[in-house]
């Protein structure tokens, strides 16, 4: 147990959670996640990204569903037998034990000796650039080194599976940045399949190699960061990840491929039905991110007219009211001199190509 | 009155808020506590003679000696009691739902909502010759003759810990209650089994609280002249009784008052003891 493989794949099989107090904290979920690969699961708060993570440590026993790490089913194991590291939100850190004495907890658990104990304690500190904290009390260390030892407490173990509860949530921006560079490098060092909860969806697309978002306990997308940036299976994945402008529609005609919506802003366009096919003269919800839409001068887009605009660094963001007296923003990027629209100031605006705009079946 | 109000700490305030306490404690505390004192250091009752003659009777008398000796292991005897058994209640109250929880608080605390002497004879009812405990036992046939339980340290003991429970138990409430719940789960995903837990993290961590109950359940157990004589009976002298009769009976205040300052310091003694052990075994709860 002590040597087990790093890396190995993990599945998570139809799993349903009710707590007793009948909350349903999880349900159905399915992730087929290969050993090796760093997972994010990203979801509002109370969408049941905890409960999962608590549920693969061991820590719950799920109502139904399967677990299963490399070949091995491991339900009836007690979490002190799975061989899971975990990282939680507030570091857990032991704190009447000095910093490597936390590190080294899980080998002496498993009947390391001390030396040796001490020499590899010693080497994961090294490893999270710690190796002066080492006669330390956690409460000496500042929120980032407490972090730091965190991970490499369950780095000790040698886990297959390493689990991280929104682990950068308390820290500040550039501290965040370094922890998640850090983080994915020794990720990529140790091979370590792991599973980073969160609910910043920065995070989540820069850092993993997939992304499961959740919402209300159900699995909305597990895909790329690519494919549930740009190709976002349902309306809640698309306004969760990213900003995007909701459009009401009618379909005109539909296709697998495509779709002719009727914008209650006026003016016709082509959208790409996400979510599944779409009928003749069903209402649907167009979703546009502000950085595909575009200020054309012919009468192919919509009509709006200008309100504010806000210059954001990099890019300029334009709000602007359409003629069904919705506002949409529009995000223009700062090439050279860019043109200051006015407030008040009748434009036209359309989608930058038909595949980023997505449909989805209205609901209501 | 305030020349720099602006660089004044707002966390000080005038010492002028503690005068009545501090006027109390002196009035009642210190005033008697020194007046102990003096008598203490008289070799005769009238009080004419100064010396240290009663501090040495006690020191090179075996039969006080004896007395505190027992007194002070009936101490350690009832902590010892109502830490085991207080402990696994405290646990269990940070584990169940809200609703055990106020069960479980009401049976801890019922002890203190019942006068001592009535506590103290229900005991006596229950370990009597022809008590509770004795009955059952022979009705059903496991005894011939009724135990001796009345009048045994025993059943001081046994007594002592269940009036004195809530002392233990309470402040064990309180530091468990501070341990993060995550530090059971993280010793737990680090391999760490349900013993290796207890004793490297719980424990440790709760120590603060075991300290508070252990020094509270000891002074309480020593100093329990009720329970100690209704219980005891006859046959068992403990200091506070053997101060009464020195006291009361005999009219020996001078020797009153030196068993007195001797049990006093013995108690010190005892309960730096405990604080020092606590400190170094590194328990810093939840800090
Ligand atoms: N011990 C519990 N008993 C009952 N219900 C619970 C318990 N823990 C969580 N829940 C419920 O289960 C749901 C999911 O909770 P969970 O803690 O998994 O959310 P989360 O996604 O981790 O949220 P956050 O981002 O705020 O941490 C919530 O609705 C919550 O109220
Ligand atoms: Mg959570």
């Amino acid at each position: 147990m002590a040597d087990a493989p790093s890396g190995r794949s993990l599945v998570v099989d139809a799993v349903t959670h009710r707590y007793p107090s009948g909350a349903l904290a999880v349900e159905n979920i399915n992730l087929d996640i290969k050993g090796g690969e760093i997972i994010a699961l990203l979801g509002p708060s109370g969408c049941g990204k905890t409960t999962l993570l608590r549920i693969i440590a061991g820590f719950i026993a799920q109502t139904q569903g399967r677990v299963i790490i490399g070949d091995d089913i491991v339900d009836a194991l007690p979490p002190n037998k799975r061989a899971v590291g975990i990282v939680f939100q507030n570091y857990a850190l032991f704190p009447h034990l000095s910093i490597s004495e936390n590190v080294a907890y899980g080998l002496a658990a498993r009947g390391v000796d001390k030396a040796a104990r001490q020499r590899e304690a010693q080497r994961l500190l090294e490893l999270v650039q710690l190796p002066a904290m080492a006669a330390r009390l956690p409460r000496q260390l500042s929120g980032g080194q407490q972090q730091r030892v965190a991970l490499a407490r369950a780095l000790a173990i040698k886990p297959s599976i390493l689990l991280l509860d929104e682990p950068f949530a308390a820290l500040d921006k550039n501290l965040r940045l370094d922890m998640q560079i850090e983080v994915k490098r020794l990720q990529r060092v140790s091979g370590i399949t792991t599973l980073i909860v969160t609910h910043d969806q920065e995070e989540a697309l820069s850092m993993a190699d997939r992304v499961a978002v959740l919402s209300h306990g159900k699995l909305e997308q597990f895909g790329s960061p690519s494919d549930v940036y740009d190709r976002p299976q349902t309306l809640f994945v698309n306004t969760f990840v990213g900003s995007t402008n909701r459009m009401p529609g009618v379909v005109v005609s539909a296709d697998r491929t495509a779709a002719k919506v009727r914008l209650d802003a006026g003016a016709e366009i082509i959208a790409r039905p996400a979510g599944g096919a779409l009928s003749e003269g069903g209402r649907v919800t167009v979703c546009i991110r502000p950085e595909h839409l575009q200020f054309v001068g012919d009468e192919t887009g919509f009509a709006g007219v200008v309100g504010m605009s806000l210059p954001l660094g990099a890019t300029v963001v334009h709000e602007v009211t359409t003629a069904d007296g919705s506002g949409v923003k529009v995000s223009q990027a700062r090439i050279g001199e860019t043109r200051a629209l006015e407030n008040g100031a009748a434009v036209r605006l359309a989608p930058l190509a038909p595949s980023l705009a997505n449909a989805f079946p209205a609901t209501l | 009155m305030g020349a720099a109000p602006a660089s004044r700490d707002v966390t000080s305030y005038g010492m002028g808020l503690a005068a009545p306490l501090a006027l109390f404690f002196l009035l009642f505390f210190v005033a008697p506590l020194l007046q102990l004192l003096w008598l203490s250091l008289h070799n005769d009752t009238a009080g004419l003679h100064w010396g240290l003659g009663q501090y040495l009777h006690f020191l090179t008398d075996p039969f006080s000696l004896g007395v505190l000796g027992s007194t002070l292991l009936l101490g350690a005897e009832v902590t010892a009691v109502c830490l085991v058994l207080g402990f696994p209640i405290a646990w269990l109250y940070q584990r169940v739902g809200p609703r055990l929880q106020t069960i479980i608080i009401l049976i801890v605390l019922l002890p203190l909502l019942t006068s001592v002497v009535v506590r103290t004879f229900a005991w006596i009812v229950i370990l009597g010759r022809q008590g509770i405990i004795n009955a059952t036992l022979q009705s059903l046939g496991i005894i011939e003759t009724p135990l001796k339980l009345l009048y045994t340290q025993f059943g001081v003991v046994l007594a002592l810990a269940q009036v004195q429970m809530p002392l233990m138990t309470l402040p064990l409430i309180t530091a468990l209650g501070r341990i993060d719940p995550n530090l059971d789960d993280a010793s737990c995903s680090l391999g760490a089994g349900s013993w290796r837990t207890f004793f490297r993290i719980v424990l440790p961590l709760s120590l603060p609280g075991v300290i508070a109950g252990c020094t509270l359940t000891y002074a309480a157990a020593i100093t329990a002249f009720i329970t100690q004589s209704l219980i005891g009976g006859g046959q068992m002298l403990f200091m506070p009784m053997y101060l009464y009769q020195q006291a009361s009976t005999l009219q020996n205040w001078p020797f009153a008052s030196a068993i007195s300052i001797i049990f006093l310091l013995a108690v010190l003694a005892v309960v730096s003891v405990f604080t020092t052990l606590g400190r170094m075994s590194r328990g810093y709860g939840g800090a």
